[in-house]
């Protein structure tokens, strides 16, 4: 089972490797992990995607509350949240496959936002499924490099009356 | 004033008496603010010794044990130390020299990354990088260490910044920590619902762990047991929550504990657990023993609470206030059946026990279970017992009589090497009580360089060592589960105790004769000089 950690962390050097370190160290997995500053300074928001079983999932947001650097720990399922993940992708075209790349960016939304004579940088921000399906579609294309964010998310609105 | 005073100002506000440590070039500037204050630095031989030094003052002053040691070999030597004291949540806070600020991450001489390796095993660990936040850090870090579940914080400081000049002192009075409350109170619906359930069991059982001594609550534990005439059994870390012969006592439980201990655990209705961890060597199969039972379980730590088994009612908060508040309650318990039966049970263990004690032993060679009783016994009734780890442990937890005095091992890590120095802090904390540390000779070894301070700052431990010239414990799991293939065990004839006594201007007893227990044990605890007392065991000696 999936479930998504919505963390807020002090702003300091070394709290990301003591968050890290604790999946680690526990045996938890981390699916995906993403950190950004949030409007407040001193407090950064890590989204941590991770799977297991009940009692895992309990003991990670236990553990996680229990990191002195922790300040509030939100968890919820896939379903109770929107999530998006931005990736980028570097592709080798041609004349022959370019019309099939440019179209399949059209279907998904995606943009071409670098080129040269044979490379392109397409840039994609969606749901992970959707972005996972896109990347699907470059089987037959020669990849020269991806990174992706990992999953971002917060509670649908329509939840948010719960947690505030 | 410089970083190093500021440290020392923030010791001597927290009542420090003691820093434990070991100096070097990178924590030299603190060991020269605390130099002619009314702080003792002892120079521990090693440094994990200064840890476990600092861990057995924690644990008989309650108050967090101090220790110092400089930067690189120093910080790592202490490594085990720390870890060892996080597995029983002891207080301690742990300085450690660091390399200059400008020169950290370019791998200069000394230099280890302290912090990063402990992480996992401390409460809380922090890099000074400015001098200015020196008071802060020390605030929190003694307010982290004995608050919530108890335990080690490291507070790496560079030695620049120990030379730095602070604008301006100011030691908080409290620390002002948005990410750490930890929950003092017992929920008040949970512990209604305890007292229903325990009106209505029919054979409850409280079982004690090392969190009733760190919350300062063994004499509640006992009021309580009393009050409703409830059976008390213990983990290892809980030994000494009741005097061993107090009638609703019911032993030890766990892998290593007593037939009857477990028997109670395994027949109870309702299992209360006060401050203690469902940890695998108390109960290795939670699954099965606590099917169709009412567990409640009571835990400082809300992350203990559910990891090992799920408890019918969970209960976070500190033992001393969830008894507290159990103790306004009014109820009837009714359980003299189960006690009568448990008391059956105890009686047969006892019977059992004193028939090994009865046992004879090979030539030369003392029969343990006969020593550590008799040994237990003629001390004082307040005294601190310290064993180390191994099979001197076992027989220890097994045989040794407690009545108001404690019981200290590591429990939880395991570590060799901890009753020495564990008795030497424990001895400075409190210098009127008797003080004995019980080892094997493969532990002694890992520390018997403390009998250098023990000597030099005159403290008075006593040590025994149960000489076997073999790693015990291992060798019983050989014997038990490796066709006797004795790899690696035998510790050979050295060194020869009665003159490495002589090295220490220590008085020195030889025990090999069973008949001679009592006689060797008067001499040993009335001896008015540091003794050291070596009693011949068998290899082939089973705990």
């Amino acid at each position: 089972m999936k479930r998504i950690y919505s963390v807020l962390v002090e702003n300091r050097a070394g709290v990301l490797c003591k968050v890290a370190g604790l999946f680690w160290r526990r045996c938890f997995n981390i699916d995906s992990l993403a950190v950004g500053e949030t409007d407040d300074h001193t407090v950064s928001h890590m989204v941590i995607v991770s799977s297991g079983d009940d009692k895992t999932l309990e003991q990670i947001e236990k553990q996680l509350n229990k990191k002195l650097d922790v300040i509030k720990v939100k968890t919820f399922s896939e379903q109770e949240a929107v999530s998006r993940e931005l990736m980028l992708i570097k592709v080798h075209y041609n004349r022959t496959n370019r019309r099939d790349i440019m179209e399949n960016c059209s279907i998904m939304g995606a943009q071409i936002v670098d080129m040269s004579g044979s490379l392109m940088t397409i840039q994609i921000c969606d749901t992970p499924e959707r972005v996972q399906m896109f990347l699907d579609t470059f089987k037959t294309i020669r990849i020269v490099e991806i990174t992706r964010t990992g999953t971002l998310a917060v509670t649908k609105c329509s939840e948010s009356g719960k947690d505030g | 004033m410089t970083g190093a005073e500021a440290i020392a100002k923030c010791l001597i506000n927290e009542k420090v008496e003691y820093v434990f440590g070991y100096p070097g070039v990178a924590i030299a500037p603190l060991f020269d603010s605390l130099y002619g204050t009314q702080i003792h630095s002892v120079l521990i031989r090693q440094e994990q010794n200064a840890a476990h030094a600092a861990s057995g003052y924690a644990r008989i002053s309650g108050c967090p044990g101090v220790v110092a040691v400089t930067s690189g070999p120093g910080a790592e030597n202490l490594i085990t130390g720390i870890a060892t004291a996080f597995a029983d949540s002891i207080p301690l806070v742990c300085i450690t020299g660091q390399v200059d600020s400008t020169l950290m991450g370019s791998d200069v001489f000394q230099e280890a990354d302290i912090s990063g390796a402990c992480e996992s095993f401390v409460k809380y660990s922090y890099i000074v990088r400015d001098v200015q936040d020196i008071p802060r850090i020390m605030k929190e870090a003694f307010t982290i260490a004995t608050t919530g579940r108890k335990g080690p914080v490291l507070i790496d400081v560079p030695v620049d910044v120990q030379h730095e000049k602070l604008s301006h002192f100011f030691y908080p009075e409290e620390v002002k920590m948005r990410t750490y409350k930890p929950t003092v109170e017992g929920h008040a619906v949970q512990i209604k619902k305890v007292i229903s359930e325990l009106s209505r069991a029919k054979r409850p059982i409280l079982c004690a762990g090392g969190g009733t001594f760190l919350s300062g609550a063994a004499s509640l534990v006992r009021i309580f047991a009393e009050k409703y005439h409830i059976p008390v059994v213990c983990t290892m870390m809980g030994l000494g929550v009741l005097p061993t012969d107090h009638p609703l006592f019911f032993g030890m439980v766990g892998n290593n504990g007593d037939a009857c201990g477990n028997r109670a655990m395994n027949e109870a209705d309702m299992i209360i657990m006060i401050g203690a961890r469902v940890a695998d060597r108390s109960i290795s199969q939670p699954d099965l023993i606590l099917k169709g039972k009412i567990l409640v379980h009571i835990d400082v730590d809300p992350a203990e609470i559910g990891k090992n088994a799920g408890p019918t009612i969970p209960l976070v908060g500190d033992v001393s206030h969830v008894l507290q508040a159990f103790l306004k309650e009014d109820i009837r318990v009714s359980c003299d059946d189960f006690i009568s039966q448990l008391c059956a049970y105890r009686k047969q263990w006892k019977e059992q026990k004193e028939e090994a004690r009865g046992k004879n032993s090979p030539d030369g060679c003392v029969n343990p279970a006969a020593f550590i009783h008799a040994l237990s016994e003629a001390m004082d009734g307040n005294a601190v017992y310290v064993a180390d780890v191994g099979q001197n442990q076992l027989w220890s937890c097994t045989n040794c009589i407690i009545r108001e005095g404690r019981f200290l091992t590591s429990g939880g890590m395991g570590t060799m090497g901890y009753a020495l120095p564990a008795a030497m802090g424990a001895q400075l904390a409190d210098p009127d009580r008797q003080v004995v540390a019980v080892c094997g000779d493969g532990g002694f070894q890992m520390s018997m360089m403390e009998l250098s301070t023990m000597r030099q700052y005159h403290i008075p431990a006593k040590v025994v060592v149960l000489r076997n010239n073999t790693l015990g414990l291992v060798r019983q799991y050989q014997h038990l589960h490796l066709h006797d293939r004795f790899a690696v065990t035998d510790l050979g004839e050295y060194p020869k105790l009665e003159y490495l006594t002589g090295a220490y201007d220590m008085e020195y007893i030889r025990l090999t004769d069973n008949a001679d227990i009592q006689d060797a044990v008067r001499r040993f605890l009335g001896s008015e000089n540091s003794v050291l007392l070596e009693a011949h065991v068998s290899k082939d000696a089973l705990a």
